[in-house]
């Protein structure tokens, strides 16, 4: 704590869409109590505060950083270890930290094969001259430097010891606000590692559906099929990673009519997500034929992206060189 | 991926307790020969094999994973191996997806009676994995 006897307060958005730092200005006028309780030291969405500034923090000068963003760039990576170093509590805040979300999916490409597409082949590109960013441009009044993607994305505890994960795309404000709160009055915290801001159970648990016996003969998407509001979407077709996916958002998306796409990352005890999806998905295609099975399989567009939508780079598949 | 002579593949054997472990046994004291390059890890059920575990021994060293189970009709359980018969499948499009060969997961059925049919399997998933050579492993993902 500082003179002003306030704890410190650091939020900052490595490789990610931003959806975080909205999930914060969602807990809306509790923000005023949590600004009113931490002095924020950096946060750059919020206050003009410089990577320098950080670097003269001494070690463990910030009490709370929330993190959001996975690791893509050189940047990302330099500055989870700087935060690592100046922060007691580092929270990988939101998907992206968590287990490296949306952006984790350009895994299975590789870096070279996303900057092609990038700066060559996307059919919104024009670029004849085949231009490339460089991480160094010498200019007359000196080198200018970007920083460059590194070779795989992963999520922020890859390259640094992570304290807590706060789940989701982006975390849920009442569990946000949970979570703040907690820490403000002192509430004792579970041990270091662990998932807050989240339930224990699966999605389905706080799904307000009505189910029967699952029995899948073709998978159906919304947008070229309605889903009845009241039946589990599962049951209808519709692949709902609810049974895969840890509980605390309060069954938004189902609530909503669209399928959980699984933002809030594997329950607790199952290692991989994508895996348990699958596992869970395949039982109850309703089929014993296998030429029947692969049919109905091969109606479902982009499987790996479905059931890896989030946590591809965390999962077992991350380990294997193709 | 190019074979190997000197290369002795990994092969981690998932084998249902009631039909195909049995029919190991069986091969064993028939005395068949078979490559030894086949862990068998005696599961309940071929059901049991959740695609999670698949993937882990791929990720931990295993350069391919055979799974074997009860014929369909067969299942101690009823319909243990009607899910595997669905997880397969669908895990292999996530493979191929990925880029992994899905060549290198296979699940065939093995009864309690068929020795020979075991070896028979087990020799030929072998030198299918030694023709597609080592799985590799990214190393550092940081």
């Amino acid at each position: 704590m500082g003179e002003n006897g306030k704890p410190k307060f650091a939020m900052y958005w490595a490789a990610g869409c931003g959806g975080c730092e909205i999930g914060v200005l969602d807990i809306q006028e509790a923000l005023l109590d949590v600004a009113d309780f931490f002095e924020i030291v950096f946060w750059p969405v919020a206050i003009d505060a410089k990577y320098k500034d950080v670097e003269a923090f001494e070690d463990g000068y910030i009490d709370l950083c929330l993190f959001n963003g996975s690791i893509r760039s050189d940047e990302n990576r330099h500055m989870a270890q700087l935060l690592r170093a100046k922060s007691k509590i580092l929270v990988a805040f939101g998907s992206c930290a968590h287990e490296g979300c949306i952006p984790g999916l350009g895994n299975q490409y590789g870096t070279e094969a996303l900057m092609d597409y990038a700066y060559s082949l996307s059919p919104s590109t024009e670029n004849p001259q085949g231009l490339r960013p460089q991480a160094v441009y010498e200019m007359p009044e000196g080198d200018l430097e970007i920083p460059t993607l590194l070779d795989v994305l992963t999520p922020l505890d890859a390259v640094v010891n992570v304290d807590y994960y706060v789940p989701g795309c982006p975390p849920q404000p009442p569990q946000i606000l949970a979570v703040m709160t907690a820490i403000m009055q002192g509430a004792e915290l579970p041990p270091p590692g662990s998932v807050i801001g989240a339930g224990v159970k699966t999605v389905c648990d706080e799904c307000p559906r009505e189910r029967k016996e699952k029995k899948i003969r073709e998978f159906k998407r919304p947008g070229t099929a309605q889903p009845n509001p009241n039946e589990c979407l599962l049951d209808q077709g519709f692949i709902c990673l609810g049974p895969a996916t840890r509980s605390g958002c309060d069954a938004l998306c189902v609530k909503a009519n669209a399928p959980c796409r699984g933002c809030y990352g594997a329950p607790p005890n199952v290692e991989d997500q994508g895996a348990r999806m699958m596992s869970a998905i395949a039982s109850v295609i309703d089929s014993s034929d296998p030429e029947e099975i692969e049919r109905i399989i091969a109606s479902l567009d982009d499987p790996l992206g479905t059931f890896y939508r989030f946590s591809l780079a965390k999962s077992s598949l991350r380990r294997l060189a193709r | 991926m190019s074979a190997s002579a000197d290369f002795e593949p990994t092969i981690i054997g998932f084998l249902c307790r009631w039909c195909s472990y049995t029919g190991a046994d069986l091969a064993g004291t028939s005395r068949v020969k078979y490559p030894p390059n086949m862990i068998p890890l005696k599961v309940m059920c071929s059901g049991r094999v959740d695609p999670s575990l698949v993937l882990k021994a791929l990720a931990d060293g295993a350069d391919g994973v055979l799974i074997l189970g009860c014929h369909p009709g067969d299942c101690h359980y009823h319909e243990g191996n009607h899910k595997t018969m669905r997880r397969v499948p669908m895990l292999k499009s996530v493979l191929q997806q990925y880029g992994i060969d899905p060549a290198r997961v296979r699940l065939e059925w093995v009864s309690a009676s068929e020795g020979d049919r075991f070896a028979e399997v087990v020799h030929d998933f072998t030198e299918e994995i030694r023709a597609l050579g080592p799985q590799k492993r990214v190393e550092s993902v940081a």
